[in-house]
């Protein structure tokens, strides 16, 4: 237990918490700062194609192992069953109606990459090797929540509208589409190519992050100034609890995995982040009934500044404790 | 100068519609339109604006078409399949064009 509340404590006296804490703060005290739409893009483009580079030229580093495809598959599993979890959590907790429970349900499958930046930025500045392939992973869990949380809407009265069009801008979207992309020209060129770009990719990381974590305090002090009166304080217990069982949900694969100490970290932050990009933008196409305000506040204004600021740490230390390292 | 009788609309939708409504749009014939960025606004499922977005999931569009008023009907019902279900409105004025082959 001293353990967590030192890693807390480190984590919360970090630049990136703390830029984090500044764009949160200036939100709620309604102050002007803002980061341009487009810088913000362009910092998110940075971060992803860094991020999955660093896991390509890992994996070409390392070799794959037989882990890899069985990960992947977890991975996938724990994105459809983890909505299941979240909506029986919801109906409890908050008696939230069916739809927008189910709406909220898929963002709690699905995964939030910044979060997932930030947890491999933690394990970087401890020392803690993960497997490169979990950039791969993040990239499955991204959709096959949001086929649970249509199917739990089929069940009551109304339905979902899924089709082709939306299955393409789900499996194509730009994130996904430079991940995956990214973790391949890493993978190809391997340390060599790393060794040729490092200096804009490496360096400059953390930096970039900050900035980034900044507009997302913004964004998140916003959403929560709008949507807090739409969720509730039971919507507020769920965005607190469904994140740790979520985390241990992951940590359950990782142990069954045989993962590294990072790499159950990795795969316990993907299952406790919530989604707040690619679902709510594809629940908005096949649930429109359902109201953004919850969803968004409760992933993005709840769940995302409770595992950057508390969660991370908590999992390393749990991933630590149970896994060793 | 002569001008001509013709008919303005306007439809505001959720930017992850916008591909839809102009593809459907296009379907029925109606492949004149320009898109305009939404700054922000308040209607029935609250308040919001363009800052603040990490996604598509709440940015708003405008979609004007600008069309001869005996195509009307086709158009609103085509737009009608696509905003059914959505937040959005849609608006139609009267206006006046100069050239109206264009349209």
């Amino acid at each position: 237990m001293t353990d967590i509340f030192a890693l807390a404590g480190e984590n919360l006296i970090s630049p990136i918490v703390l830029s984090f804490a500044l764009g949160l703060a200036a939100a709620l005290a309604r102050s002007d700062l803002s980061v341009p739409e487009a810088a913000a893009k362009a910092l998110s483009i940075y971060l992803l194609f860094a991020i999955g580079f660093k896991g390509g030229v890992s994996v070409a580093d390392h070799g794959i192992d037989a882990t890899l495809g069985l990960t992947l598959l977890a991975g996938i599993i724990l994105s459809a069953a983890l909505p299941f979890l979240a909506f029986f959590l919801l109906r409890v907790v908050s008696r939230m109606d069916r739809l927008n429970a189910a709406a909220v349900a898929g963002h709690y499958g699905s995964i939030s990459i910044v979060t997932f930046v930030a947890a491999t930025s933690v394990l970087e500045s401890r020392g803690i090797a993960s497997e490169g392939y979990m950039v791969a992973v993040a990239a499955a869990m991204e959709a096959p929540a949001i086929l649970s949380a249509l199917w739990l809407v089929s069940r009551g009265e109304k339905s979902g509208r899924m089709d082709a069009g939306l299955w393409r801008e789900i499996l194509l979207n730009g994130s996904i589409v430079l991940l995956v992309g990214s973790f391949a020209i890493g993978w190809v060129t391997g340390p060599a190519g790393l060794a040729e770009i490092d200096s804009f990719i490496v360096a400059p990381f953390k930096g970039v992050l900050c900035l980034f974590l900044l507009d997302m305090g913004l964004v998140a002090g916003r959403g929560m100034q709008k949507g807090r009166k739409a969720i509730g304080l039971g919507g507020v217990a769920f965005g607190l609890l469904m994140p740790v069982l979520g985390s241990l949900a992951g940590l359950a694969a990782a142990m069954g995995l045989g993962l590294s100490t990072g790499g159950t970290v990795l795969l316990m932050v993907l299952s406790a982040s919530a989604s707040y990009i690619a679902v709510p933008a594809a629940m908005r196409v096949a649930l429109p009934e359902a109201n953004p305000s919850i969803y968004l506040t409760l992933s993005l204004g709840v769940t995302f500044p409770f595992n950057l600021v508390l969660g991370i740490p908590l999992y390393v230390a749990i991933a630590t404790a149970v896994v060793g390292g | 100068m002569q001008t001509h009788k013709a008919k303005r609309v306007e439809i505001t939708i959720e930017k992850v519609m916008q591909g839809r409504l102009t593809t459907t749009l296009q379907a029925a014939d109606v492949t004149g339109y320009t898109i305009l960025p939404v700054f922000g606004g308040s209607g029935r499922s609250g308040e919001w604006d363009r800052t603040g977005q990490v996604g598509r999931a709440e940015g708003m569009v405008q979609v004007v078409c600008i069309i001869r008023p005996d195509r009307l009907d086709t158009l609103l019902e085509a737009a009608f399949e696509v905003v059914e279900r959505h937040i959005g409105v849609v608006c139609v004025t009267d206006c006046e064009v100069l050239r109206a082959e264009r349209f």
